[in-house]
C-alpha cells in the first residue's frame, strides 16, 4: 500500500494534491499523504493512532471526493493529522485505515486548514501502463 | 479569447455581450490596470454563470475577481425563482458567510502606541486560532440548533455581546429561513468545538489605526476620526460551513442532471430554487450564515475581554458586520417592477445604498458601511454603499484585495520570518502560529487593495470613507 508517490501542484489561489500508484487504492492513499502535506510535513506526523473509514460510490471520481471529504471531517472533529494509509477495495467502494496523531502546534507547525476537497482539477484515471492517478484542488 | 470581446461601458465598467449559451452579458468592474491583469478564467467562469437558468440582468465580476470554484471569487449573480432560477452551492462557496466586522474602540493611537506588542500577546492568548484550535464553548445538540437558528442573536442572548451589536450586523444578526435539520450531523460535529475560533489561511484579527479620512461627513456618522483605533475580524462559518458545501455539492450535481441542467463545470453545482434540493440547501446555507454570525459575535466578546485587560476604559462598539459568501433573497427593481431574487455573492460584499429599509436608523442617510480587508501589512478600507450601486450590481462590491499569486509561489518567494521582521520594521506586530502560513499570506501575493478600492469607487459601487492601517495582526 505504501507504493507510489504523491505531489502538490500549483494553483492560482489554492493547492492541488495528486497521488500516483499501481492501483486506484494506492493512488488514493498517496493523495491523502499529499493532503496532509498541504497542512504540515507528513514526516512529522507519527502514526500512533488509527481510525477506520469506509466510503462507497460507483463513480471513481466521486468515491475519491467522498474519501477526501470523510478524511477532512475526521481530521477536523478529532483534531488529528494522518500520515499513513492502508486502503483496500471492497464491493462498491473502499475500506481504509488511517494512522496519525493529535495536532501538536509546536511539533507540526501546521500552516493552514484545508476547508474542502473540490471538483476542480478532479481526475481519477489509469494510464496505458496500468498506473493510477488521483488528483484534485483543495480549498484552503 | 474573452478579453477580445470586452466592451468598455464606463471608466471602470466593461461588458461581454452574450454568445453561445449565455443568457445575459458579463459585466466586469475594473480599471485599465486591473483589466490588463485579470485572469482569463474569470471571464470564462462569469460566462458559465451567465448561462445558468433564471439569471437576471448580468453575471458580474468585481474589481478583485479571481479564479474560484464554479463561480469566480468576486462574482455576483441574481436568479429569479419565477423564471426557473437556480440556487448554487458553488455560487456561495465553501466558507459560507465568511465575512468581516469592524469595531470602534474609543481609543486613539497615542493611547495604544508602545503597547502594540503587549496587546498582540493578550489577543493571541485570548483568541483561538490556527489548525486544531478549539473554542471554550461546547454545544449540546439542542444548543447547536439554537445557534444555527439564532445566529449572533443567540450569541448575545448567551452573554456574548450587546443588542446594539445586532443592529449593526446584516439581517440584524439573525438570518431568517435557517433549517438546522438540513445540516448534516457531520457538519454539526465539526462545529461542536469550533464556536469562537478564528480559523486559518487568510483569516485574521487586526488592530488598526485610521490613517486617512476620505469623507468626513460619513466618517462622522460611522464614528471614525483620524488616528482612531479600530479592530477588524475576518472569519467565517468554520467546519460547519465547509461541511454543508461538501455535503450539498454531490446532491446538486445529481439534481442538476435530473432537471436537465447542463453544467460547464461540476463546481457550478446547482438546483432549481423551487426543488427539494434547492430548498434544503437554502435552509442549510442560512444555518451556515447564522453559524458565521454567531462565531464573529463570540470572537467580538473575546476581543472585548482582551482589550479590557490592557485598556479598562476602552469601549468596543460594532461599526458593522458584512458577509462575503452568501445567497440572500432580496427585493430589487427590474424594469420598473420589484422582484424577489436569490442574490449570490461569492467573495463579494453587500453594499446597500442610503435609504435601504434593511439598514438601521443611524445609517439610513449615508448607506451601509462596506468593510474591505486588506492583507497582512497593507491597508484596509471602509466605504459606504451608494444608490447608484443598487442598480449597477444589486448593491454589491468587492471584498478584499484578491489573490494575485499561488500559495506555492508565495512560499518560494518569501520566508515567514523575513515577512514578520520586515513588517516589524514598519511598526506592525504579527502573531501567527505558522511561519509557512505567514509566507503563504505574504502581502505581495495579493493585488493592491488600494487599486481595487479606487476602481470600485470609480465604478460607482461604493464610496470611500476611511483608510485603516494595521498595528497588530493575529493570524490563524
Amino acid at each position: 500500500m505504501a507504493t507510489g508517490h504523491w505531489e502538490l501542484f500549483s494553483h492560482p489561489a489554492d493547492i492541488g494534491i495528486r497521488g500516483l500508484g499501481p492501483t486506484r487504492e494506492a493512488a488514493f492513499a498517496q493523495a491523502a499523504v499529499a493532503l496532509t502535506a498541504v497542512i504540515t510535513d507528513p514526516e512529522k506526523v507519527e502514526p500512533r493512532e488509527a481510525i477506520d473509514i469506509v466510503c462507497r460510490d460507483p463513480d471513481d471520481e466521486l468515491l475519491f471526493m467522498s474519501w477526501l471529504g470523510t478524511l477532512l471531517c475526521e481530521m477536523d472533529t478529532r483534531k488529528m493529522l494522518f500520515s499513513r494509509f492502508e486502503i483496500e477495495r471492497i464491493e462498491g467502494g473502499i475500506r481504509a485505515r488511517a494512522w496519525g496523531e493529535p495536532v501538536d502546534v509546536e511539533k507540526h507547525d501546521p500552516a493552514v486548514e484545508v476547508k474542502a476537497a473540490t471538483y476542480a482539477g478532479l481526475k481519477v484515471e489509469q494510464d496505458s501502463a496500468g498506473n493510477w492517478l488521483a488528483q484534485c484542488i483543495v480549498d484552503v | 479569447m474573452f478579453a477580445n470581446k470586452l466592451h468598455r461601458e464606463a471608466e471602470a465598467r466593461w461588458s461581454i455581450e452574450p454568445f453561445d449559451r449565455m443568457q445575459v452579458p458579463v459585466v466586469v468592474f475594473a480599471d485599465d490596470e486591473l483589466i490588463r491583469e485579470m485572469d482569463e478564467q474569470v471571464y470564462q467562469q462569469a460566462a458559465n454563470v451567465a448561462a445558468l437558468p433564471g439569471i437576471v440582468k448580468a453575471s458580474y465580476a468585481m474589481a478583485d475577481a479571481h479564479w474560484g470554484y464554479g463561480f469566480p471569487i468576486g462574482g455576483v449573480a441574481a436568479f429569479d425563482p419565477e423564471a426557473g432560477g437556480i440556487i448554487s452551492a458553488g455560487g456561495v462557496g465553501f466558507d459560507i458567510s465568511c465575512g468581516v466586522r469592524a469595531l470602534r474602540t474609543g481609543l486613539t493611537y497615542d493611547q495604544v502606541e508602545g503597547k502594540e506588542r503587549e496587546l498582540a500577546e493578550v489577543l493571541a492568548r485570548q483568541i483561538p486560532a490556527g489548525v486544531g484550535s478549539e473554542g471554550k464553548l461546547r454545544l449540546s445538540s439542542t444548543q447547536m440548533d439554537e445557534m444555527l437558528t439564532g445566529g449572533a442573536l443567540w450569541a448575545v442572548e448567551e452573554g456574548y455581546g450587546t443588542r446594539a451589536d445586532l443592529k449593526h450586523t446584516e439581517e440584524n444578526g439573525r438570518m431568517a429561513g435557517a433549517e438546522p435539520r438540513y445540516v448534516s450531523e457531520h457538519a454539526k460535529q465539526r462545529q461542536e468545538k469550533e464556536v469562537g475560533t478564528l480559523g486559518s489561511g487568510n483569516h485574521y484579527l487586526e488592530v488598526q489605526r485610521v490613517t486617512a479620512v476620505h469623507d468626513g461627513d460619513i466618517a462622522k456618522v460611522f464614528g471614525l476620526a483620524l488616528n482612531d483605533i479600530t479592530v477588524m475580524i475576518h472569519c467565517g462559518s468554520r467546519g460547519l460551513g465547509h461541511q454543508i458545501a461538501t455535503d450539498f455539492a454531490p446532491k446538486m450535481i445529481k439534481a442538476a442532471k435530473e432537471h436537465g441542467l447542463e453544467l460547464a463545470d461540476r463546481e457550478l453545482a446547482c438546483a432549481p430554487i423551487k426543488s427539494d434540493v434547492g430548498r434544503q440547501y437554502y435552509g442549510a446555507m442560512c444555518a451556515g450564515i447564522n453559524c458565521a454570525l454567531a462565531n464573529r459575535q463570540v470572537l467580538t466578546h473575546l476581543t472585548r475581554e482582551a482589550f479590557a485587560r490592557l485598556f479598562p476604559r476602552a469601549e468596543l462598539t460594532l461599526l458593522y458586520d458584512v458577509s462575503h459568501n452568501t445567497c440572500k433573497v432580496e427585493e430589487h427593481e427590474i424594469d420598473g417592477r420589484p422582484r424577489k431574487l436569490y442574490v449570490h455573492r461569492k467573495g463579494a460584499t453587500r453594499a446597500f445604498g442610503p435609504g435601504h429599509p434593511s439598514l438601521p436608523q443611524d445609517l439610513q442617510a449615508v448607506g451601509q458601511p462596506v468593510l474591505i480587508g486588506g492583507t497582512m501589512g497593507t491597508a484596509s478600507y471602509i466605504l459606504a454603499g451608494t444608490t447608484e450601486g443598487m442598480n449597477l450590481a444589486f448593491g454589491s462590491c468587492c471584498h478584499g484585495a484578491g489573490r494575485a499569486m499561488s500559495r506555492s509561489q508565495a512560499t518560494k518567494r518569501w520566508h515567514g520570518k523575513d515577512i514578520v521582521m520586515h513588517l516589524a520594521q514598519k511598526g506592525i506586530v504579527i502573531k501567527g502560529s505558522s511561519m509557512r502560513g505567514i509566507a503563504e499570506e505574504a502581502p505581495g501575493a495579493y493585488k493592491d487593495v488600494t487599486v481595487v478600492v479606487d476602481a470600485t469607487e470609480k465604478a460607482g459601487l461604493a464610496h470611500k470613507v476611511a483608510r485603516l492601517e494595521p498595528l497588530v495582526c493575529v493570524k490563524g
